[in-house]
């Protein structure tokens, strides 16, 4: 077919460099916003008032003492000291990273939870029409009921529930509550994107003569991951929110929302130690959205458009 | 031998809020297994809803439309027909290959079997060392002749195709006419085609059926006596018979006078 030289232009050589410069740059980019926030703490640091500033009764620029505001290098250096001064205590790192990590497990069981409901609700929205004007409104008010009210319900409600040999534990609650969170974006994203194939490809499939279920399956479905990917990371940085204030509404031990609580209440002998937990819900937070962008990368072809090169 | 196509007395009203728009008025039509019609007209002449109604993605207010002696529903039903549109209509995450394997698969047929037609499907269009591509690295020309092979992947005995090189550049349109009249001869499938370019169904029809607007109806059948659509080859567009056909074909379309071009008519 010597014709297709000329029809169609030689086939696209894909550049793999140039993705990998952008992403270098991005990286570039989120350590120096890091500088720049270390280098902004430290300069309202030495020239701030020493009393902040006070308009009426209202603080709106903190204190710069150590206490307020220590130092970088020593909420840094504070996490390589051990937790406590008695014998055997963790070094504080550790501390945090164990702590992080049952906060993770229980944010990611919230994360599954909450995005398997929310794709079920979507499938029943773009199903049933009236299942969509009946459900949509209450998910949106849903997301409207003030989480810290509502977590001891929760707990309270759980701690009921005993099925045989299954005992309902604490940190349940705390994934219930982180997949109340996670859900809602995936449940609108999910239908947004299952709405979003053209009519041409519904009157193809259409033609193909096949069911709700095998469309759901080849065109919606697909067509619906550009939708879903950031729904899905949405819903991991609300799943660690969610269990993080769970946690400290609830009252449970272990976890990093537990930790914030507990290391405030030794800031006025101990500043430094106060901000490592706070470091260590931020590093949940990132490493939550990093394993769902992670997924996306998987999901490459299905960020295609039909679009012509 | 059965028809195609037979429609008869169809008639289709959309309801809209200005009131009831009839779209198709009192058509009658029969297509015979192989033969090769356009149905050419102005925009609003019901063009494309008649082929809509054969392909059963609507239906008729009124009269009846059967496919190779079944209903339109069943011919669905059944996949008798093929069908391609304006735009390729590709699913952009599925490969060349997986395009076209997608109503084979739709279907439960797989394996072996599925990746040997595809791999003749690909051929037939002249795709070959494409398959593996994505819709988004072709160019539109190549993207049509996948959705074209997608049409063919179960060996339909009818091709319905509504504009399908409309939004093409001239020379790969003539280019793609003439890859048509091939693999329409090669597959011996009958071809409704929509179109509102004279020259291009003058090119490629055994008959030419010659629409108006306002209501959409039949004006003209006309037959196209060029030789059979497998012989006819490039040469064919300067050859005089040619342009007789395409002068019969516009006198049919402006009602016998020799008017200027109806809108949405284009003497390309």
């Amino acid at each position: 077919m010597t014709h297709t030289a000329t029809v169609a232009p030689a086939p696209r050589q894909r550049s793999r460099s140039a993705p990998t410069r952008v992403r270098g740059r991005a990286w570039g980019f989120g350590a120096l916003g890091l500088v720049l926030l270390a280098v902004l703490w430290e300069a309202y640091k030495l020239l701030g008032p020493a009393d902040g500033l006070v308009i009426g009764d209202i603080r709106v620029l903190p204190r710069t003492s150590d206490l307020a505001m220590p130092h970088i290098w020593e909420t840094a250096g504070r996490l390589f000291e051990p937790v406590t001064r008695a014998e055997g205590a963790r070094v504080l790192w550790l501390e945090i990273t164990i702590a992080a990590s049952l906060t993770l497990g229980i944010a990611a069981a919230g994360w599954v939870v909450g995005v398997t409901v929310g794709i079920v609700l979507a499938l029943a929205m773009q199903r049933w029409n009236l299942a969509e004007s009946a459900v949509l409104p209450w998910i949106i008010l849903s997301q409207t009921v003030p989480l810290i009210a509502f977590a001891p319900v929760v707990k309270s409600w759980g701690s009921r529930i005993e099925i045989g040999a299954f005992e309902w534990q604490d940190w349940m609650s705390v994934a219930v509550i982180a997949s109340y969170l996670a859900f809602f974006p995936v449940a609108v994203g999910a239908l947004k994107g299952f709405q979003s194939p053209d009519r041409l490809h519904l009157e193809l499939m259409r033609s193909y003569s096949v069911g709700w279920w095998q469309t759901m399956r080849y065109l919606r479905l697909p067509a619906a991951v550009p939708y879903l990917l950031p729904a899905l990371r949405l819903a991991a940085a609300n799943a660690v929110v969610g269990a993080v204030v769970a946690e400290v509404s609830t009252g449970l031990q272990g976890g990093i929302g537990r930790l914030v609580i507990q290391y405030a209440g030794q800031a006025s002998g101990d500043p430094a130690k106060a901000w490592a937990p706070i470091l260590g819900a931020i590093a949940l937070g990132l490493i939550a959205a990093g394993s769902v962008a992670l997924m996306g990368a998987l999901a490459r072809n299905y960020r295609r458009t039909e679009d012509a090169s | 031998m059965t028809d195609a196509v037979t429609v008869t007395a169809v008639d289709k009203v959309f309801e809209a809020a200005a009131g009831q728009v009839v779209a198709l008025s009192g058509i009658d039509l029969a297509v015979e297994p192989g033969e090769f019609v356009s149905l050419i007209g102005p925009s609003g002449c019901g063009k494309s809803t008649l082929l809509r109604l054969i392909a059963d993605l609507d239906t008729p207010t009124s009269g009846s439309v059967e496919v190779f002696g079944t209903s339109a529903h069943q011919a669905r039903v059944d996949q008798k027909y093929g069908i391609a549109f304006q735009q390729a209509g590709l699913l952009p995450w599925r490969s060349v290959a997986a395009n076209i394997a997608l109503p084979l698969e739709l279907h439960g047929s797989g394996g072996a079997a599925t990746r040997e037609r595809v791999r003749e499907l690909i051929a037939l269009v002249g795709l070959d060392d494409f398959g593996d591509r994505y819709p988004d690295e072709l160019s539109g020309g190549m993207q049509q002749r996948v959705a074209i092979a997608r049409a063919l992947a179960k060996k339909p005995d009818l091709l319905l195709m509504d504009e399908p090189f409309g939004a093409l550049d001239e020379m790969t349109r003539e280019y793609m006419q003439t890859e048509l009249l091939r693999i329409s001869a090669d597959t011996g499938a009958a071809v409704v085609f929509v179109t509102h370019s004279i020259p291009e169904a003058v090119y490629l029809s055994d008959r030419v059926v010659v629409m108006s607007p306002r209501p959409g109806r039949i004006e003209a059948v006309v037959p196209m006596a060029l030789g059979s659509t497998a012989s006819r080859a490039d040469d064919l567009r300067e050859d005089g018979a040619f342009f007789e056909m395409i002068t019969a074909v516009r006198e049919a379309l402006h009602g016998g006078a020799p008017a200027p071009g109806p809108r949405g008519v284009d003497n390309r």
